[in-house]
């Protein structure tokens, strides 16, 4: 049973209509969620005493973060998946993924200047956790350019997949960056193994925003996946159907 | 708290919310073009479906 389950959701026409259905819903739970983090964000918590209200753009600059190296390690996981099992769905989700996960980046390093400009009196410094991040930026377009270079999709995707792998060593130096190095980037304060040193009242709109954004990815990957299925089976029957009753 | 102080985040108002205003951005952009791409591939694929069908009969 439970293979059969898993033999359709590989099948790009189930997969095609069940992300369809889905999409809404997981939409819908990212607008609550945001809501909710904004709320708690930008009105309920009180100012640091330090940062004042400018550390409000961690609620932003953090799930970021978080995001941009959770979804390399999607990108990743769902590339060797389909380098090892053919799995073309997998293939799918890796590419769909890359840019998304430049986006994320892009977002935590510019929001990270922003906030950097007035708390460390400059927008940008070469140390270990901006640069490792910076990096992690160029992954993702190396994998979107190469990606985009190769005509045939599927000797595309398998090629991407092992840069990506590659590329997977960059994300415990990010994450450990601000440990081994002495940098001007703060520690750690939630992803810590005693408890989180964050305050309870700006801990709750950062995980609400982390979950909003998880939420964001997944609806945002369905879209994405979808139009790269489109493009892969365009020459089969059930698209042109789907096509032309448009 | 009242509004003027909400939107004058302590004096960081131009670093809080040029932040926010991106990342509006950023997630705004990434929701319309798989939409704007999906409809554009689905008109291309009956376009060409039946240009193909003109051809053979």
């Amino acid at each position: 049973m439970f293979n059969n389950f898993f033999h359709k959701m590989a099948s790009p026409k189930y997969f095609y209509s069940i992300a369809g259905r889905l999409i809404p819903w997981l939409a819908a739970a990212f607008v609550l969620f945001t809501l909710a983090g904004l709320y708690y964000g930008l009105i309920k918590a009180p100012p640091d005493y330090q940062q004042g209200d400018s550390y409000r753009i961690m609620f932003i600059h953090v799930p970021a973060a978080w995001m941009s190296m959770f979804v390399y390690m999607v990108m990743a996981g769902a590339g060797a998946i389909g380098l090892i099992w053919h799995i073309k769905l997998a293939e799918v989700i890796s590419i769909s993924s890359a840019t998304i996960g430049a986006w994320f980046t892009f977002l935590a390093l510019i929001t990270g200047s922003i906030w950097g400009k007035p708390m460390w009196g400059t927008w940008w410094v070469w140390d270990a956790r901006l640069t490792s991040e910076l990096i992690l930026l160029f992954l993702y377009l190396g994998v979107i350019a190469l990606y985009n270079a190769i005509d045939d999709k599927r000797t595309a995707a398998r090629a991407v997949a092992i840069l990506a792998l590659v590329g997977v060593v960059n994300i415990p130096i990010i994450h450990y960056s601000v440990e081994w190095w002495n940098t001007l980037h703060q520690g750690p304060t939630v992803t810590k193994m005693d408890k989180p040193s964050i305050d309870t009242s700006m801990l709750i709109p950062l995980l609400l925003m982390a979950v909003a954004f998880k939420l964001y990815y997944a609806f945002v990957v369905l879209m994405r996946a979808r139009c790269e299925v489109l493009e892969r089976e365009r020459h089969t029957s059930w698209v042109r159907e789907l096509a032309e009753t448009k | 708290m009242n509004l003027n102080e909400f939107f004058h985040m302590g004096g960081y108002a131009f670093y809080v919310w040029t932040s926010y205003g991106i990342a509006l951005f950023v997630l705004l952009l990434n929701v319309i073009l798989p939409l704007r791409q999906r409809k554009q591939r689905l008109a291309d694929i009956a376009r060409i479906a039946k240009r193909a069908r003109r051809n053979t009969t």
